[in-house]
């Protein structure tokens, strides 16, 4: 994800220092990983070199964080111009999940079991999800259905690996496996 | 411990799913999900408000249950998940003594189902539980509200406290204002919404609801999810959920998989 377009979209709502900036970012983006204020620092200089923001008003004192930063009519075309971009979709061929099954069926191990105990760990994660969304703002929900969609899908191929548990395993086992798959 | 077991033992723990949040566990909301190290022996941990025991059932060659066994504590919500025609619907009205099991018994409490007329589980099912299906369960002759006193009319309660009690149950729901018309005159997300008053208004222990948010689109089931678990939960009614879909099983306490009519346990 774009740092420098996510900290000028959310300028786009009014000038702020870059701790209220850091802040609004973590809370609505950041529960991962929240920003460092380093982080913060180099992108807002970089975008002022850049003259996508500019110092709207110095506060006295020292520290960074004197600075209010605002957003310019070329920030407002740049995000404008980000939001009409696409995002490449993210396909999770790599994952340990999908490695996991491949391993237990090569194995001969009990796939059903890992794909149930996978299936307990996701509902876990989103009973969580759907908790928070349930006592949650609008952004709230919009993060927590984002993960939500994205965990049921796993939980999908879940089930439709499990319903063809057999003739996978007979085929990944098979001597011409290696050459079969892509 | 050989190379085999540790390897064994890598393949076995579940990777923990890669979410773009952190899942910040909200204010306390019932037990975690536990479904799958739950004991399968509800008579290992007494007092269930709720037990089935090795149940089978066939129809005709058709095996539907085969051993399946499951437990539900009061105020709990149970989701079942599992394959299309695994079992989920018979084990439900199993539970709900709408169907009797070959084999294997049902408790409510102390009571036995099996031990209990017809009519005796006929006044269990009005008094105590309520049910939640697909689509196609509201009268469609009655106006919403008519439909939702129905339950508390056929309990005896008096004509002018049902209408106000389906009044009020309909407000909690957010569509007092379908009061009076037919559910053919009714959105889908409405009409389960009624159906949801309609379970709640005789105030139930245990409510059953089967694929409840099948027929709705996303936004709707949603909702009707949303309102059916804190209206149980604000009850304290157990809620036994059939559903295929992980977003809909996610409002509940914990799951439990049917798989070719059992239930299936996996401990640790
Ligand atoms: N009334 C019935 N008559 C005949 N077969 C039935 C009946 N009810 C269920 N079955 C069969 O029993 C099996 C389990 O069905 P069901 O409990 O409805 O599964 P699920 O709800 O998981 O889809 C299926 O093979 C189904 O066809
Ligand atoms: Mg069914």
């Amino acid at each position: 994800m774009s740092i420098g377009h996510t900290l000028l979209g959310l300028l786009e709502a009014g000038p702020r220092h870059g701790y209220d900036l850091k802040r609004s970012y973590d809370e609505r983006f950041g529960h991962d990983r929240p920003l460092h204020y380093g982080q913060v620092y180099a992108t807002l200089s970089r975008l002022l070199k850049n003259g996508l923001v500019e110092v709207d008003g110095v506060t006295p004192g020292d520290g960074p964080d004197r600075k209010r930063y605002a957003i310019t009519e070329a920030g407002v075309t740049d995000v404008e111009h980000w939001l009409t971009q696409p995002e490449r979709p993210d396909v999770y061929l790599h994952s340990g999940l999908y490695t996991k099954l491949v391993i237990a069926l090569l194995t001969g191990r009990a796939a059903a079991d890992v794909l149930d105990r996978q299936r307990a760990e996701h509902l876990t994660a989103m009973r969580a999800l759907t908790r928070r969304k349930t006592g949650g703002d609008l952004a709230d929900q919009l993060v927590c259905d984002h993960a939500l969609f994205h965990l049921e899908a796993d939980l999908r191929f879940l089930e439709l690996t499990a319903a063809r548990l057999d003739a996978l395993a007979s085929a990944l086992r098979s001597p011409q496996a290696d050459e079969a798959r892509p | 411990m050989t190379a085999r077991d540790r390897s064994a033992r890598a393949v076995a723990a579940p990777t923990a799913p890669a979410v773009p949040v952190s899942p910040a566990a909200g204010p306390g909301t019932g037990p975690a999900g536990v479904g799958l190290a739950a004991p399968a022996d509800p008579s290992e941990s007494p007092g269930a408000l709720l037990a089935a025991i090795e149940l089978h059932k066939r129809f005709g060659a058709t095996p539907a249950l085969d051993g399946a066994s499951l437990r539900v504590d009061a105020g709990e919500i149970v989701a079942l998940m599992g394959p299309s025609g695994s079992g989920k619907s018979t084990l439900l009205h199993c539970l709900a003594g709408i169907v009797g099991p070959d084999a294997g018994e049902v408790h409510y409490g102390t009571r036995r189902l099996s031990a209990m007329s017809e009519a005796g589980r006929s006044a269990l099912r009005r008094g105590e539980f309520g049910f939640v299906f697909q689509f196609g369960q509201l009268v469609p002759e009655l106006t919403c509200a008519e439909n939702v006193a129905l339950p508390l009319r056929l309990g005896g309660v008096g004509r002018r406290a049902a209408r106000e009690r389906a009044h009020a149950q309909l407000a909690r729901l957010g569509v007092d204002d379908v009061a009076g018309k037919r559910p053919g005159e009714v959105s889908g997300g409405q009409g389960q919404r009624v159906a949801v008053a309609r379970a709640l208004v005789s105030e139930p222990r245990v409510i059953f609801a089967d694929e409840p948010t099948g027929a709705l689109d996303s936004l709707n089931g949603e909702e009707v999810m949303r309102l059916l678990t804190e209206a149980a939960r604000t009850a304290a009614a157990a809620v036994v959920l059939v559903t295929h879909d992980a977003r809909v099983a996610a409002y509940s306490d914990r799951e439990v998989v049917v798989r070719d009519g059992r239930t299936r346990s996996l401990a640790g």
